[in-house]
């Protein structure tokens, strides 16, 4: 271990030791699939393997050389969950094969996965200071709205199921929304930490909450009603509590005003209530919940999705122990058991005992987020850590809340795991972010100096 | 901004938190609903995700399992010679359900059952693919071959008991039909189950157990185990004041008997029997009253559901029935009916000094290693009738077939005992009758067996041979093939 004259520990051999944990898990789960499934180990064991500990080993030897201080955490974790969604991918591709005839999904995912890794150190290497992206706060902006709406104008298609997220260029289809949430935190960070100041200050104390003027009410109503927009139009549930949820958080950040928080939590209650009682698919979604079992009766309503009851289904076969890996029929799912639904893929084949590990997983994350913002030495940084770790943790909420039947469905990705090239891109750039800004936060020395903008 | 920071940090930590508890309940609390939820097709998938268990017949399977390797079903059951013992095992089909033994037993089969759990487990730990237990039946191979092909192409049904255990020997229903056509998911699975389902003989129709006939002249047995019991005679030979015909108590009609030529006019009980006079059993019944009569039906198991484990229907004695109602009841039309498993369990406890057994069909439970989990021991149904008595329907049985209607069932070597009947049915005997056979048989061994047989639609004449004529030579082969003679 290496010991900076500081006194700060970087860790590096830590992370080292957790990756290949991280690596040999899903390796042996790998094994595991192809012992209970064929009877023998997979083929491509070996080449997954080491395929995988390359790419990890390399996103980790480009760490030691650019962001020596990092969190030794992050990697690692993430590593875990992206194996851990390829294997189960590949599972139900092995299902997949006799039941539905769609692609093998596994290889794309891997592909997309080391591309994931790619842009992972493309981002290591060339962002030199997460400092720098302060400048393009307003063009980040633009950029988001832009990636918001383009889906509204592009032809939905009959596989995406009424939520319009994504844009068909030929044979690809890219999820903008994903990124949106990098670029909008961008945004959000820049923004608030121009104008914490007013926001917090200039407002008058009423029944005890600090009634914010009607200027600095401007851009949260913005924000609320491009989510609303994004609703209507685009039908999409998940994103727009997502951009709202992350919107409020970061201004309670900034602003160190809990009245954010009441304002926030009024307009989305308002928000959803008009258009829940309005938007069909909303109301759709909001029937599923409250009776999953309800597209199971002899009268089920019309277009009614059986797809939460069977993910109950299969999560309660799982049971505490799971079916083990392989022995489930998380297929029964449907089309989405490897995508929004992998969580009840992984319900089953793991049992409770599995999905406590893996949300323990995702709060990991999450935490060692939040950690690195309080570690951040710049209010950018912090606000901008803040934003991508929140971001992180409502859609994990919002994700395993509808499949689990918490809350409503609104389809979004499981971050990492799910089947899905541009969450598995946008994902590993959020990481990266956050661990260039820890890198500079547990940096000893003196800091590199300020950007431009302040 | 570092303490607006940690309570976000709390409140992700909550957000976790929720999706925990959520999980915990679900996975926890839910398990077992949901995991037994009618609509989780995973039940419905297990059943054939390794080789189910067989039901023996004579030491042989009657069933196997074959690997299909689907996807969803991994095995599909299927059987040796279908037909023959559709009534036994049921069927047990991926798409359409299950029944009879393949349903009742199907824990066991299917190794689902507690019974299995610890042999399961060290299977698991062994490596062994898990497999379901085995059922042996009761079912004598010979004696249901015997029955079906005697059947042929009739409708009807055969029962067969060994009067001494109670032990079912033969269950055949005809037509039958065979469980393997519509064992899997297919369309042609689905055809079979609808061509099945829509063909008016009705061939899914398990007809000795599940169904009802008059059982006409073969319940003078049941009128004349009342007589004795209730000691209006003590003797086969004892004259009875019968005028013929008989006028209905109440009514003025008048009840005959198949020919006058017969001599039934104060004929004794044996003559009576010999000649299936309906005159005598009618007053004799008329006479005992209804609440007699009925007593001595359910005795011998009317108005009771038995369950073999397959479930037969109650046979049916009246209650509420007028005198001359009463009359026709002991004759076994109006309103009597039986099933072809209640009229063997009569011939059965008559063979049986009166002592009648449960009937069952499961002899034993055993795991696939062969070391038996359950094994049935005979069951004392109840008490008919006095040793005394059936001494006595016995000798008037025996000399049914030495001297009377039962001639066709005669086996040199056995001392065989029986008695026909010729149902009427449908309004205003518009229907073909039916004809019965209800009989017994005993070897040198002290080994018995009873058998009842209807074949529906016997005869276009309604002469009162046709029991005799066509059920007989049926339940002779059955006796013939149980008793080995």
């Amino acid at each position: 271990m290496t010991i900076t004259p500081q006194g700060t520990p970087n860790r590096r051999n830590t992370e080292l030791a957790l990756l290949a944990f991280a690596v040999l898990l899903p390796v042996l789960a790998y094994a595991n699939v192809g012992l209970a499934i064929d009877g023998s180990l997979p083929a491509g064991m070996l080449g997954y393997g080491l395929g995988m500990g390359a790419l990890a080993l390399v996103a980790h030897l480009v760490m030691r050389r650019w962001a020596p201080y990092a969190d030794p955490l992050l990697l690692p974790l993430a590593t875990l969950l992206n194996g851990l969604g390829v294997v189960m991918i590949w599972r139900l591709d092995k299902a997949g094969k006799l039941l539905y005839k769609n692609y093998p999904a596994a290889p794309n995912q891997l592909m997309w996965s080391g591309l994931g890794i790619a842009f992972f150190i493309v981002v290591m290497v060339f962002l030199k200071d997460h400092r720098v992206l302060q400048r393009y706060t307003y063009i980040s902006m633009a950029v988001a709205l832009v990636l918001l709406a383009a889906p509204a104008f592009f032809p939905s298609r009959e596989a995406d199921f009424g939520a319009k997220i994504w844009i068909h260029l030929g044979p690809l289809s890219f999820q903008p929304g994903e990124f949106a949430k990098i670029i909008l935190t961008v945004f959000f960070a820049g923004y608030l930490m121009v104008k914490r100041d007013a926001l917090a200050l200039a407002s008058r104390r009423f029944m005890g909450l600090y009634l914010p003027r009607g200027r600095d009410l401007g851009p949260i109503i913005a924000i609320w009603l491009v989510s609303l927009l994004i609703l209507i139009f685009e039908n999409d549930l998940g994103s727009s509590f997502l951009f709202f949820g992350l919107f409020v958080v970061m201004l309670y950040v900034a602003t160190e005003r809990t009245s954010w928080i009441v304002f926030g939590l009024l307009m989305s209650i308002g928000g959803a209530v008009v258009v829940g009682s309005t938007a069909s698919h909303v109301k759709t979604r909001i029937d599923a919940w409250l009776d999953p079992m309800a597209a199971f009766a002899p009268d089920h309503p019309k277009g009614a999705s059986d797809q939460i009851g069977q993910a109950l289904f299969a999560m309660g076969s799982g049971g505490a122990t799971g079916s083990g890996l392989g022995q489930g029929r998380s297929y029964l799912i449907g089309f989405a058991a490897k995508s929004d639904f992998i969580i009840g893929s992984f319900g089953e084949e793991l049992g409770l005992t599995g999905l406590m590990a893996i949300f323990m997983v995702y709060a990991l994350i999450v935490q060692r987020g939040l950690r690195t913002a309080i570690a951040a030495r710049d209010p950018f940084g912090k606000l901008f850590a803040v934003g991508l770790s929140s971001a992180l943790a409502l859609q994990v909420f919002v994700v395993a809340g509808g499949v689990t039947g918490l809350i409503p469905l609104t389809g979004m990705t499981m971050p990492f795991m799910a089947q899905g090239g541009s969450s598995v891109v946008a994902n590993w750039a959020l990481i990266a972010i956050l661990l260039k800004i820890s890198d500079s936060a547990r940096r000893p020395g003196v800091e590199p100096a300020p950007a431009s903008e302040t | 901004m570092n303490k607006p920071i940690r309570r976000v940090s709390i409140f992700c930590l909550v957000l976790i938190l929720a999706l925990m508890v959520r999980t915990n309940w679900v996975q926890g609390v839910q398990a077992d609903s949901l995991a037994s939820n009618t609509h989780n097709d995973r039940n419905k998938y297990d059943r054939y995700a390794y080789p189910r268990g067989n039901i023996i017949v004579d030491g042989e399977r009657v069933t196997s399992s074959d690997f299909v390797d689907g996807l969803r079903y991994k095995y599909k059951r299927s059987w040796v010679n279908g037909a023959l013992y559709a009534p036994v095992t049921g069927y047990s089909s991926q798409s359409f359900g299950s029944s009879q033994l393949e349903s009742l037993e199907d824990g066991f089969l299917a190794g689902t059952d507690d019974r299995l759990f610890f042999r399961n487990t060290l299977d698991m730990l062994t490596g062994k693919e898990k497999q379901g237990g085995d059922v042996v039946t009761t079912i004598n191979a010979k004696a249901q071959k015997a029955a079906f092909e005697g059947l042929g192409s009739k409708k009807g049904a055969v029962v067969a008991l060994d009067p001494a255990t109670g032990a079912i020997l033969a269950l055949v229903s005809t037509p039958s039909y065979d469980p393997g056509t519509f064992a899997g998911g297919g369309d042609a699975d689905a055809k079979a189950w609808t061509d099945l389902n829509a063909d008016p003989n009705k061939p899914m129709l398990n007809r000795a157990l599940r169904e009802t006939y008059p059982p006409g002249s073969t319940f003078k047995l049941v009128t004349a185990a009342a007589a004795f019991e209730n000691n209006v005679f003590q003797n086969i030979d004892d004259k009875t004041e019968t005028p013929d015909p008989y006028i209905l108590p109440g009514t003025s009609q008048e009840l005959k008997n198949e020919s006058a030529n017969e001599p039934c006019e104060g004929a004794t009980l044996k003559v009576g029997m010999d000649y299936s006079c309906n005159t005598v059993y009618g007053k004799i019944g008329a006479d005992l009253g209804r609440d007699k009569m009925r007593e001595q039906a359910e005795k011998f198991g009317f108005n009771t559901t038995v369950d073999t484990p397959i479930r037969a229907v109650q046979s049916f004695y009246p209650k509420g029935s007028s005198p001359d109602g009463t009359a026709l009841d002991s004759i076994g039309q109006h309103d009597t009916r039986a099933t072809p498993l209640q009229m063997a369990m009569v011939a059965s406890a008559i063979a049986n000094n009166g002592s009648l057994m449960q009937p069952y069909l499961v002899a034993q439970e055993r795991s696939a290693n062969l070391t038996t989990i359950s094994q049935h021991s005979a069951k004392q149904f109840g008490q008919a009738i006095s040793p005394a008595t059936a001494q006595k329907l016995q000798d008037m049985m025996v000399s049914v077939v030495q001297n009377g209607t039962g001639k066709n069932a005669q086996i040199p070597g056995l001392t065989v005992g029986g008695k026909t009947g010729t149902a009427q049915h449908g309004e205003g005997n518009t229907g073909l009758p039916f004809a019965w056979f209800v009989s017994y048989a005993k070897g040198a061994d002290n080994k018995s067996v009873a058998v009842a047989v209807v074949v529906e639609d016997g005869s276009n004449n309604r002469d009162g041979i046709s029991g005799g004529r066509l059920a007989a030579p049926i339940a002779k082969a059955v006796m013939q093939a149980t008793l080995g003679k």
